[in-house]
């Protein structure tokens, strides 16, 4: 396969399939020697909390998660790069997020996946209020010092 | 131009988007907060601090000095917590 791979980037309220994703990226081919697969799920804090709720911004969530991925593309020899985010209501245990990188060797594919989420954490248009375990909409998260600081580690990507 | 507002930002306000007339002297996003925050207590609310609110035009991350001129779309938001 020759020149750059074209990222799957989906944003959708439907659960995914991590092990479905991973044979789409890799069924067929000879080519890929290394695959890793990052998912997030909705935790319950101790019980405090009966679900998440991820309100995002269509249209821009895909367009600021494609350019993401597309910096992993240019920076990375990758063989395949998927990313999937979900919204909507998510229960304790669920998925919410999918970063799928595949390539030749090992270290691109840690690396490009760990990049995507750092980016994706801070610049993808999504918003997780929580709800609390006696049913009602409590806060909106806040944004952490700790995820900032992390999408500081790759400094020479600079957007725009 | 249509300016959307998302999360808590949203709430404050208390509608998902609006169109709107830019006035004169609005040149630069931070103009626009300045502007907005002094319409009513919900935008007030929703912008009393300026530097924490993000902002996208036509679906592309800006900061408080870019332009507004010409924008098809402007989005306020709390910083993200998606992933």
């Amino acid at each position: 396969m020759g020149g750059a791979i074209v990222p799957d980037v989906r944003i959708q309220a439907e659960d995914f399939d991590l092990a479905a994703e991973v044979s789409r990226l890799t069924d067929g081919r000879s080519d890929v020697g290394a695959v890793v697969t990052f998912a997030g799920l909705c935790r319950d804090e101790d019980g405090r909390l009966s679900a998440l709720e991820l309100e995002h911004y269509p249209g821009m969530a895909e367009a600021e998660i494609t350019r993401i991925a597309n910096e992993a593309v240019a920076r990375w020899p990758l063989k395949g790069l998927t990313a999937i985010h979900r919204y909507g209501r998510i229960l304790p245990g669920d998925n919410i997020v999918l970063v799928i990188a595949a390539s030749s060797h090992r270290q691109a594919a840690f690396e490009a996946a760990s990049f995507l989420m750092d980016f994706l954490k801070t610049r993808a248009p999504f918003w997780k209020r929580e709800h609390g375990a006696d049913g009602t909409a409590g806060n909106w998260v806040e944004a952490t010092e700790a995820d900032e600081k992390s999408s500081h580690r790759w400094s020479d990507f600079t957007q725009r | 131009m249509k300016l959307k507002y998302f999360a808590w930002v949203r709430e404050r306000i208390g509608k998902a988007e609006e169109d709107i007339d830019l006035p004169e002297g609005v040149v630069s996003v931070r103009d626009l907060l300045v502007w907005l925050r002094a319409r009513d207590d919900g935008y007030s609310e929703a912008l009393r601090h300026p530097e924490a609110i993000r902002v996208a035009i036509n679906q592309t991350h800006v900061d408080h000095r870019e332009p507004v001129a010409g924008a098809r779309e402007i989005a306020l938001f709390p910083p993200m917590t998606g992933g």
